[in-house]
């Protein structure tokens, strides 16, 4: 190229050192009119994608803001504390808390028990053959099928075969079986990490295969398994479809107080009082309110399985 | 002299202890919660396959390809082209904003944001990905379509734009997380080749990394048309129940998923009305799952390794 011979050699350094660092590509003299096009579109493109990632921080902010405003003035201590009622006044939540918390209660215990156990033997003791990439293949299209398709599971299994009615068992149960791929991944992703010469050790002292996961692997995996059970909750929670589907009743005015009572749930709430909101337009601020207590505590998990991230996860 | 011990007879009594015994039964155990995951498949497709036989069993082929949808009147037809209508437009409509948008912001991420711009920026699109949908769909129904009639004063407040927008909103991280990570994985020597040559950063991005990278960024499309095919709660709340058969995106439109909704959340009964669900349930489970292998199949078969 007829330019370059123009420069000195020392220009010549400091250009490439420019480009290395990303400031300009060469200088203004000798551009010519076809790499100054070629910088403007690469400056314009960068301003255009970082827009684009920008816009989703917009769209994040607009969200929050509009909720945050409608739910002003209805959300307080008497909305988390009283129960359900036609009258937009005096409507609470309470029995919805109530009911998630329930919800939860049934989900956590199945999901960590079903989860971690199929982790370990998808890790530790399925030898890498068919049955073990046909499990896993299942699980990762089970992670893809719609969560209303989960519903009419729940529907016919749960409801219509077991006969548990529209109960906290049915619905729990079928979140279980939603977010089972979930903990089921993060569990062996996390059993995975656990470095092979800590098992070594375990068993030159003698200890059989059972007692090393029991003492070794599931101690050392705890922060991962803990992280994603944290995660499959925190979608759990919010999942409306399902319970929809399985038919829980608009109006609960009793408080649940066993696995068999009928329930109402946080998101099951907020989509009733969405759906009235052309007769009462005070529901769209019982709506946002709910919403409101919904991200609070799903935030306040996602902090907790951040801080175990950060605390406890070790690396080796 | 001390007695001897002899090591034999210590492995027998091993053997023979309790210990041995968990030792075996545990493997099984697992290997039983293993198969959970499997019966939900098997069960999820007995449970559609069963009832949408009864389904066909007394509605005709010829009528489910019809555009006529009336369940619940005197004479019920059950024409499901009406439903796949309305899925294949807000599912496009979601496209249009999650593919340009999902995809220049994961070319940001990988190929442009410094590492600390990239560190905060990443966990506000796991925030936005982790927002429960039923949030979108309250976002969509009151925030978005009166925002939208200011635009379009003949827009419905049920309509299939409002959902088919809100919908790729939460699509957007899904596409950019899953391409960013293609693009992360193409290696660095080769935009070092492309720069060494003069190109600049958008020329390395759109002529190297992209193409190197294209079979993951595709799988993230297809599994996020995966996504917004079996999107429920948006498109219930804010595209209504509008069963007839329109390409005007102003107007209400029902996807499979909100028929399913509506359909159990009224009281049904036992009928051809309820075992319709279960038909449709079926064509939308063998919708997503033929996304999902795609996505799979494309991800590992023109997976170039470097």
């Amino acid at each position: 190229m007829a330019y370059q011979s123009k420069l000195k050699s020392d220009e010549i350094n400091n250009e490439l050192n420019d480009v290395e660092h990303g400031k300009t590509f060469l200088n203004k003299e000798i551009t010519n009119e076809r790499m100054e096009k070629r910088i403007l579109l690469d400056k314009v493109a960068r301003k255009v994608f970082s827009l684009s990632t920008v816009f989703a921080l917009i769209v994040l902010g607009i969200l929050f803001y509009r909720i945050g405003t409608q739910s002003i003035g209805w959300l307080d201590l008497k909305f988390l504390t009283s129960n359900l009622s036609i009258f937009p006044e005096k409507a609470g939540i309470y029995g919805a808390i109530i009911g998630s918390v329930w919800l939860m209660a049934v989900v956590i215990p199945v999901t960590l028990l079903l989860g971690v156990s199929t982790a370990i033997y998808l890790e530790e003791y399925a030898n890498q053959g068919k049955f073990q990439s046909f499990i896993k293949t299942n699980i990762s299209n089970l992670a893809g099928v719609p969560s209303v398709i989960f519903g009419l599971l729940g529907l016919t299994v749960f409801r219509r075969l077991f006969d548990l009615g529209s109960s906290i068992l049915a619905g729990g149960l079928t979140l279980s079986l939603l977010v089972l791929p979930i903990i089921v991944v993060a569990s062996q992703e996390a059993i995975r990490a656990v470095p092979g010469f800590l098992r070594d050790g375990a068993y030159a002292m003698g200890a059989t295969k059972w007692t090393t996961i029991r003492t070794v692997v599931l101690p050392a995996s705890l922060p991962g398994i803990l992280t994603g059970c944290i995660l499959a909750i925190s979608r759990a929670i919010g999942e409306t479809a399902p319970l929809v589907v399985l038919g829980i009743p608009t109006l609960i005015l009793r408080i649940p107080d066993s696995i068999m009572s009928d329930f109402t749930a946080l998101p099951i709430q907020i989509y009733y009082w969405t759906l009235d909101t052309v007769l009462t337009p005070q529901y769209a601020n019982l709506a946002a309110a709910t919403i409101v207590v919904l991200l609070v505590v799903l935030l306040l998990m996602n902090s907790v399985a951040i801080f175990i991230r950060i605390k406890f996860q070790r690396r080796y | 002299m001390n007695k001897a011990v002899n090591v034999r007879d210590i492995i027998k009594k091993n053997i023979k202890s309790k210990k041995n015994k968990t030792e075996k039964i545990m493997p099984n155990i697992f290997l039983l919660s293993a198969s959970i995951s499997i019966l939900t498949t098997i069960g999820i497709l007995v449970t559609l396959i069963i009832d949408s036989y009864k389904f066909f069993a007394e509605v005709p082929v010829k009528e489910i390809f019809s555009i006529n949808l009336a369940p619940l009147s005197k004479n019920p037809s059950f024409g499901i082209l009406p439903l796949i209508n309305g899925t294949i437009i807000t599912s496009l409509i979601a496209m249009c904003v999650a593919v340009p948008v999902g995809l220049t912001a994961a070319m940001y991420l990988s190929e442009f944001a410094s590492e600390k711009s990239r560190k905060t920026l990443k966990p506000i699109m796991e925030v936005l990905a982790g927002i429960p949908t039923i949030v979108y769909g309250f976002f969509a129904y009151s925030f978005v379509t009166p925002l939208l009639m200011r635009l379009i004063p003949s827009l419905e407040a049920k309509n299939a734009l409002s959902p088919g927008i809100v919908m790729g909103i939460m699509i957007i991280p899904l596409v950019a997380s899953l391409s960013e990570d293609a693009m992360s994985s193409v290696p660095n020597s080769m935009r070092e080749g492309a720069l060494a040559l003069g190109s600049t950063k958008l020329e390395v991005t759109l002529k190297v990394v992209v193409p190197a990278a294209i079979s993951g960024i595709i799988a993230s499309f297809v599994l996020a048309i995966s996504r917004a095919i079996g999107e429920t709660m948006i498109v219930t709340i804010a595209s209504g129940s509008s069963k007839t058969l329109t390409f005007d995106i102003t107007q209400s439109m029902q996807t499979m998923t909100a028929y399913i909704v509506e359909f159990t959340s009224g009281d049904a009964g036992i009928g051809t009305g309820y075992y319709s669900l279960y038909a449709v349930g079926l064509i939308l489970f063998l919708f997503t799952l033929l996304m999902n292998l795609i996505a799979q199949y494309i991800s590992h078969k023109y997976r170039e390794e470097y």
